[in-house]
Order: structure tokens, then sequence, then C-alpha cells
């Protein structure tokens, strides 16, 4: 005699889950990533950060401790500075990894801390515009710089245009 | 053959106490258990409950729990199966850390003031010290924790060197109590990360030199929500019951998938 109870031959028709589709939907990932950038931000956060020990140290050492320390710097001093390639390359570089690696951390604080989907969009917007502001602003400023200042007649400022530019105008 | 004399060895190792009648002999002492209840069919909001017990030096804080229960308080409730560290069943915050009850002795901890016992975090309460775990294993699944191998068969076992069999050993050690996974503070925040448990077991698939499905393990942890959220605050390392170092596999993981991408 076979059975014919109906019942009694769920596994065929496939038993649900224990308590599935009662799972709170906060816990769901709803749209799986593609592509690696969380990666890439992680790596680009571990090597921008020895760069910058590098970059901010030999930074802080010329302007503080080489010649006259901390007494030298002035208007002239940075003007002086800007006028080589060097220091110009050095010190956008210094801009661009300090500038993005601050926004990415920021950025990992605010996916940590914020719970609300719009609080985290709402940060998240203040920070991208307030980090391409200074960025912009800091890339122009040293590509546009003008160390030789003069007056509305046309002649230099006296005490605050460095010493090369005497010789440029004179 | 020798006439030396041969001192007795004792009895035992142990000095047994000539008097007493055993029980006496371990220390006892008095408890305060405070446990965090909550029973939506009581009230809204979740209370404290606190008992002051008498019990020994040998008792674990699940013996309190169960002194509580079978004598006390009927209604309090928890989960426990083995109880003896091997099921998982009864990680709970103890003291404010995740522990197992059954492998956190009292005399162990600060008896002088009330002992705290709560429901893990991060997962949401039941009843009193019952979370619902089916997120923590949803993640599990997902990593996909069988052997994969696209060879056949052999007719024996998959035989392993001893070396590839010590690279993963740490990691075959989880019994998924989730006391790591709720005590990471990035879940506490993003239900969505898999959280360590899930990398812990993905970890020990990876590393298995028969297993064949690694790359597909690696292509789920490369997620947003994936090994990247781990910020290694070693919580999970502190936490884990058996000793497994799973911020250290957590980075193996993070380290393959680089590897692997370049």
């Amino acid at each position: 005699m076979t059975t014919t109870n109906s019942d009694a031959v769920l596994p065929s028709q496939g038993i649900e889950a224990p308590r599935s589709g009662r799972i709170d939907p906060k816990y769901l990932r709803s749209n799986p990533s593609t592509g690696s950038f969380e990666m890439v931000a992680w790596v680009f956060m571990r090597v921008s950060g020895a760069a910058l020990v590098v970059l901010i140290f030999v930074h802080l050492w010329t302007n503080l401790m080489v010649g006259d320390g901390i007494h030298q710097i002035d208007f002239a001093f940075v003007a002086g500075k800007w006028a080589n390639p060097v220091w110009q390359f050095w010190d956008l570089t210094m801009l661009w990894l300090a500038m993005l690696h601050g926004t990415n951390g920021m950025r990992t604080i605010i996916n940590d801390y914020a719970e609300k989907d719009s609080t985290r969009l709402w940060l998240k917007s203040m920070l991208y515009v307030a980090s391409a502001v200074i960025i912009i602003l800091g890339t122009m400023v040293i590509f546009t710089f003008e160390p030789c200042l003069t007056d509305d007649a046309g002649n230099l400022l006296e005490g605050v245009a460095p010493q090369f530019c005497h010789g440029v105008t004179n | 053959m020798s006439t030396a004399t041969v001192e007795q060895e004792p009895a035992s190792k142990v000095d047994l106490a000539e008097s007493g009648d055993g029980a006496g002999a371990v220390e006892s002492f008095d408890v305060t258990l405070k446990v965090r209840r909550y029973d939506p069919e009581r009230a809204v909001d979740a209370w404290w409950d606190e008992w002051t017990l008498t019990m020994y030096g040998t008792d674990r804080v699940l013996d309190a729990l169960h002194k509580v229960k079978w004598d006390i308080d009927g209604s309090l409730t928890f989960r426990r199966s083995c109880a003896h560290g091997i099921c998982g069943s009864d990680a709970m915050r103890i003291n404010g850390r995740n522990r197992l009850a059954c492998k956190t002795l009292l005399k162990d901890l600060d008896t002088s003031k009330p002992i705290t016992v709560e429901a893990i975090k991060g997962l949401p309460v039941e009843k009193d010290l019952i979370v619902d775990m089916e997120p923590f294993f949803q993640s599990y699944r997902e990593i996909m924790p069988f052997l994969v191998n696209n060879s056949p068969a052999p007719t024996a076992e998959r035989l392993q060197s001893p070396e590839d069999r010590e690279r993963f050993d740490d990691t075959t050690k989880c019994i998924l109590c989730a006391a790591c996974t709720s005590s990471c503070p990035v879940f506490w925040t993003d239900g969505q990360y898999f959280g360590p448990a899930a990398i812990v077991n993905a970890h020990r698939f990876i590393f298995d030199s028969r297993d064949d499905a690694g790359d597909m393990r690696l292509e789920v942890l490369n997620d947003k929500e994936g090994v990247w959220r781990c910020r290694t605050t070693f919580n999970c390392s502190d936490a884990c019951p058996r000793g497994i170092e799973v911020t250290k596999a957590i980075q193996e993981v993070k380290t393959a998938i680089l590897t692997r991408s370049l």
C-alpha cells in the first residue's frame, strides 16, 4: 500500500528553510558591488600614508630646521620655494595625497558611523565638495603663484618681494 | 636484587583532605548575577534583573544561569546545547565582553561586583539572551562553507601533506558561536558586513589545497561589505572562545584578494 498523504512528501516539494524570509532588510546585501573600488581605496591608504611620511617630514625639515629655521618663514620664503619646480611638484604631490588620504579616511568614518542612508549621503556630499574645492584652489595657487607683488604704479612692494624679484624688474 | 629501600609513591599526586565530604572542600561564595531581560510579550523595553546566588569555585556563568532558570525564575531564556564549549550556542556578553557562558568560570570574574550578562550585540534580540542568528548564518552560507573539488573523486580520501593542512588549521576551530561577529563595531552599525566569522570560514577553504573554489570565495569577499570593511580593531580575536587569530585570518584573505588581482 502506498502513502497518498501529500503532506508526507514535503521534501520533494522543497521545504522552506527555517525562518526563511524573516531576515530584517537591514542585514540583506541588496546590491552587490562590482569592481574593486574598496580594494583600490584600501591600497591607496597604505601607499599614500607611507609616501606622506616622507613628504611631510622633509617639508617640515626644510621649513623649520634648515637655515634660519622657524624665523625664515615669510612670504618671500614661500615665494622662493615655489620658484623652484621641484618644490612646486613636492607641494602639489603633498596636497593631492594628503587631501585624498584624508577624504578617504573621512569617507570610511562616515560609512562606519552614519546609520541612516540620508545622513550618509549628506555628509559624504559635503565632504566631497569641500575636498574638491581645497584641491582645486591649492593646485591653482601652486601653479599661478605670483611671487613679485607690485603696487598700482608697477613698483615692487618693498619688504615683501623675495630677493630675486629685484633682478627681474630693475 | 637491589636492597635499596624504594620510597613508596603516594596513592595520588593530589593530596586529598583526610576529612570532609568533597563538596565542602570546594570554596563557595555569593555572586550577584545581573541579566538584561527582554520579552516583547511582557514589556516593550528591555530591563535588568538581579539575583544573588551561592555558587562554587567550579561553577561557570552557565551554572549560575541554570540555577536561576531551574530554581528561581523559569522564564529566563537562553540557548545552550552541549554546555562544554563545543556547540557554540551560549555566546553572550559577560561583563561587557563576548564569552561562552559554559567556558567562563565565576571565580575568574570579579565577584565583588554584579556580573552582567547580556545578549550578544548587533543581532536582533528575540527574548532575553536569545538573538536571531539568521543574518549571521546567511553570511556564512554565502561564502560557500563546503569543499568544492572539480577533479573526479578518488576511491580513498583526498590526501594532503601535513604542511598543507597546517596552512588553515587555525580557522578549522570555528564553532560558529557568533562571539566574533557580534563583537565587531563595524557589524554593530552595518549589519550587511559579512563579519569575521564568515571570513574565517571562507579562509578555512580558500587556503585548503584540496579546494578549487577559492577564487569564487575571494570574489564574494571583495564586495564593499566584504573584507575591506574590516578596521583591524582586534575585537574579534579577543572575543573568540577558541583562540582563533581572527584578525590575522582576515588580513590573509585581504592579501589573497590583492595578490590575485595583481
